[in-house]
């Protein structure tokens, strides 16, 4: 019987000198789902994101997605098989204009096949994606160098970076960080709406309170290790997940 | 009466930045000027070979090598790798085509592309594995592989070992010798910009800015950087191809490190990145090398001096310097 | 007329009794210049009785290597700053102790100690005056300290360093006999100096607060600056150390042959060669590899060919870049350092 599992992930681990970054951390993932990623400072998200998309390779285990074993891969090719996601630290090409920005990966070879072959222009394309996650389209905005950008605009130029490779499992590596409360509140529909069409989404966030209401499961990281898997309702009340943030009376 | 200085731009250049607006014939002149003057000179000195003599037609000669080797040091810092080491393309060709023609008696007709392409294949192939490792390597690497070839070269005493190969074949003409070089160096330079203008080239400074941001777009930046460096080999294993047929001959002074030295600092002093720029610092350096033959190794030691100020002082290079002025007008305003 | 321009002088054929031996010049001074100065004749023997000399002069050779590869590599590992004006101290050093025993009359012992000084403050300098403000842009780094290097070399080139009176003293002249192989006592410094500098530098990382600065830096340059490490301090330090180096293992080996401006140029390579089979960041590695290219060397030069000694460089580098490229101990850390 094939495994319809969209992605899961076995047992991975991976240590930095002597700290146990990740330690045995398995799940998997329907296609469709959002999946929210949570847990205190240091708990090992990013290296998670690392790990799935290829900038670090684990020490033991595997993730498999859509049926391939992709543990270990290269980042590049990990991204053409349709996964994108952003980064923490934001660094576009900051002499670039926000656009042109995206020229880069619409010329990859991905975006080749998918459509068909044929380029488009592809600076329309790049017009069209910043339209999509909230550049107003008849302003200069898309046209002004990424280093004048302001950071909630520069978080959603990463945000179409991704969505420019047409990514069937996107991972947002704290999206909202640095985000004021309007922009959170213009991008929440954005991520929803993809979602809702069909696309994918693992997201590490802080503010769980915008997360917990778009995701259909959550899990919780702590110290490197899953300490709970479910929806978030069950987060919100799990005693490990609030000892984990919060500590745990012993300790007083 | 205090004064400031204040730039303005030119009001053509002040309408976008790189997409003109042009709405008069005066305002076309005014872009194509720059890139129309060098195109008309370059193709005009060989002609006055009466005028300025026949030495200095060498020297033309030479610098449109120099410029050439200088370009193709660019188009790979521009990828984001640093060559020491200029000298292994040039020698790559020049080995490959003196073989060809020494061996096997082809025409310089036919050696020359082959040494071209061999010799940038050959060079592309050996390179291609310190690609994935951090710049630093590259520039390690490509300081010691002309040494290191060389001193293969002369160990085995293939290719000629240490006497090389003489008694080559011969260019047709002066204006074969001339022109060449020329319309290769214009080639070069008008094409490495439009290259770096495209959506190619902007891949290519992408994976020199982030290359992580590169990567996760998909993108093979090791295949793309191998890319670069193969078109970069084109032009330095062309120069080196060229020079073979010039001086009948090639031998291990084909991966002197003149040939690694010189590019980069035309390229310094002329402003990284910018392909005009290299072209510009060639055409400086080389005629003031020639002038200054009498002081002998003092001019390697003033080449080193220059790249050291330049680095520091000046590290845009003469090229925006010129751009600059160009576009933009300076007055004094009277701040009372 | 104009001739080939670009013939740097910096080929031109020794005439020197060695090339009777190889035919050619080659760049591994000291293992010609013990047979110059010896003129024994190691080809000549019969296989077996060379086993001895072959151990023996192996070690000198990789002791050798490794004098001179630790500087480039301590440099590089500590800071990240790939010092190519190391060639350019060498020989700075080897001048510098000369200019100071036949123009100012020093003792040996006042010139030795005055030019590692001189030498290690002039990295420092070079740091902080040059390199300070191009650092973190890659392409300057390399330009500025290669510029450096090459300034040097040619200029002490041009004010006519070139010929063959430039020689350093021994430490003691005699040789001894071990295993019936003669070994000069200048070569027998040579290998205690190298093992002092190893066991000085492994406590000095290890137990001194600069020492253990550096190895901060070198593994997590951020959190050591976030520790009241000062960064730039240590980089400069890190290059007048790496110089300071260079400066030993110049006094120690050129009095085996006499102070050639090209032979600049190859202890940077040297120190490359090294560098890249061994793993440039890695002590360890520096040494192992010094020991594997240094028996390679002498094992080729006395069951081959000799001139094939400078060939072993090229072979080992091509066959650690196609296999391993981070060099044998050296960490691929290649992606996983930026994010």
């Amino acid at each position: 019987m094939q495994d319809k599992t969209f992605l899961r992930v076995e047992g991975l681990t991976k240590n930095f000198g002597g700290v146990a970054a990740i330690v045995r951390v398995s799940f998997s993932l329907q296609e469709g789902e959002l999946l929210g990623v949570i847990g205190p400072n240091g708990s090992g998200k990013t290296t998670l994101v690392n790990l799935l998309t290829g900038f670090v390779r684990p020490d033991s285990g595997k993730v498999i997605y859509r049926g391939r074993d992709i543990t270990g891969k290269m980042p590049y090719k990990i991204a053409e098989l349709g996964i994108a996601r952003t980064f923490q630290m934001v660094k576009p090409f900051y002499q670039l204009s926000a656009f042109k920005n995206l020229i880069i990966p619409l010329y990859s070879s991905r975006v080749k096949k998918l459509r068909g072959g044929k380029y488009g222009d592809r600076d329309d394309v790049a017009i069209d994606l910043l339209e999509d996650v909230g550049f107003e389209r008849d302003s200069f905005v898309p046209y002004k160098v990424a280093s004048s950008l302001p950071h909630g605009y520069l978080k959603r130029l990463e945000l179409a970076r991704c969505m420019a490779l047409r990514p069937d499992l996107l991972i947002l590596d704290e999206l909202f960080s640095g985000m004021s409360m309007s922009e959170v509140a213009s991008t929440l529909p954005i991520i929803e709406k993809l979602n809702a069409e069909g696309l994918t989404i693992i997201m590490v966030e802080h503010r769980l309170k915008e997360l917990f209401r778009i995701a259909h499961r959550v899990i919780a990281l702590n110290f490197g290790a899953k300490i709970a898997d479910g929806p978030p309702r069950e987060m919100m009340e799990s005693e490990a997940v609030k000892a984990a943030y919060l500590g745990s009376e012993e300790e007083e | 009466m205090k004064f400031r200085k204040e730039r303005l731009d030119r009001g053509i250049k002040a309408r976008c930045e790189d997409i003109f607006a042009v709405s008069s014939y005066k305002e076309i002149s005014y872009l194509l000027f720059p890139r129309a003057l060098p195109v008309v000179l370059l193709l005009i000195l060989p002609l006055m070979k009466g005028v300025i003599g026949l030495y200095w037609e060498k020297v033309l000669m030479i610098t449109c090598i120099i410029a050439l080797l200088a370009l193709s040091w660019d188009l790979m810092a521009s990828v984001g790798l640093i060559s020491l080491g200029q000298a292994l393309f040039f020698g790559a060709g020049a080995y490959i085509t003196g073989f060809l023609n020494y061996t096997f008696k082809l025409p310089p007709i036919l050696t020359i592309p082959l040494g071209t392409l061999g010799g940038a294949l050959f060079s592309t192939l050996l390179l291609l594995p310190v690609l994935r490792l951090r710049g630093v390597y590259f520039a390690i690497v490509t300081l010691t592989m002309p040494l290191l070839l060389s001193r293969f070269i002369e160990t085995t005493k293939i290719l000629g070992g240490t006497e090389g190969m003489s008694a080559l074949s011969p260019l047709p003409n002066i204006w074969v010798e001339l022109y060449v070089p020329v319309l290769a160096l214009l080639i070069c330079l008008f094409g490495f910009r439009r290259l770096i203008n495209e959506d190619y080239g902007l891949v290519l400074q992408g994976i020199r800015d982030n290359d992580r941001a590169v990567m996760s777009g998909a993108i093979n930046i090791y295949w793309f950087k191998a890319q670069a460096v193969f078109i970069a080999g084109v032009a330095g294993a062309f120069a080196g191809a060229f020079m073979t047929h010039y001086y009948r001959f090639v031998g291990m002074p084909a991966f002197a490190m003149d040939y690694s030295i010189l590019p980069l600092t035309a390229a310094v002093l002329g402003g990284v990145g910018t392909f005009a720029g290299p072209t510009i610092g060639a055409f400086i350096l080389m005629p003031l090398s020639e002038s200054l033959r009498a002081v002998g190794t003092l001019r390697v030691v003033f080449y080193s001096a220059i790249l050291i100020i330049c680095v520091v002082g000046l590290p845009e290079g003469i090229f925006h310097y010129l751009r600059r002025k160009y576009h933009q007008f300076e007055r004094m305003v009277d701040i009372g | 007329m104009m001739g080939c321009p670009f013939y740097p002088g910096s080929r031109k054929p020794r005439p020197l009794a060695v090339d009777e031996f190889a035919g050619s010049w080659s760049g591994c001074r000291p293992a010609w210049a013990f047979v110059r100065c010896h003129g024994l004749c190691l080809w000549g023997s019969t296989k077996k009785k060379m086993l001895p000399s072959v151990i023996i002069y192996g070690l000198v050779n990789s002791v050798n290597l490794a004098l001179i590869a630790l500087g480039f590599s301590l440099t590089f590992g500590i800071s990240g700053v790939a010092n190519f004006a190391y060639g350019g101290f060498y020989i700075l050093s080897g001048f510098l102790v000369w200019m100071l025993l036949n123009y100012l009359k020093f003792p040996f012992i006042l010139a030795i100690v005055v030019t590692i000084g001189v030498v290690g403050l002039l990295g420092f300098a070079a740091y902080w005056i040059i390199l300070l403000r191009v650092r973190g842009i890659p392409l300057s780094e390399v330009i500025a300290t290669f510029a450096l290097g090459v300034g040097i070399l040619e200029s002490f080139r041009w004010l006519g360093f070139v010929t063959y009176e430039f020689t350093l003293p021994y430490f003691k002249k005699g040789m001894v006999m071990i295993a019936g192989v003669p070994v000069d006592y200048q070569r027998l410094f040579m290998i205690g100096i190298g093992l002092a500098l190893v066991l000085f530098l492994y406590f000095f990382t290890h137990y001194t607060r600069i020492g253990l600065a550096f190895r901060g830096i070198a593994q997590n340059e951020r959190t050591a600056i976030s520790l009241g490490i000062k960064s730039d301090w240590t980089a400069a330090l890190s290059l007048a150390l790496g110089s300071a180096m260079s400066s030993v293992a110049a006094i120690v080996i050129l009095p085996l042959g006499i102070i050639s401006i090209n032979t600049g140029y190859e202890v940077l390579l040297v120190a490359v060669a090294v560098g890249i089979v061994g793993g440039l960041e890695s002590v360890p590695g520096i040494l192992v590899a010094s020991l594997i290219l240094g028996y390679a060397q002498i094992i080729t030069g006395t069951y081959f060919k000799p001139e094939w000694m400078m060939v072993v460089y090229l072979a080992a580098i091509v066959l650690v870049l196609a296999i391993k490229p981070s060099g044998l101990f050296g960490k691929f850390k290649e992606l996983e350092e930026r994010v």
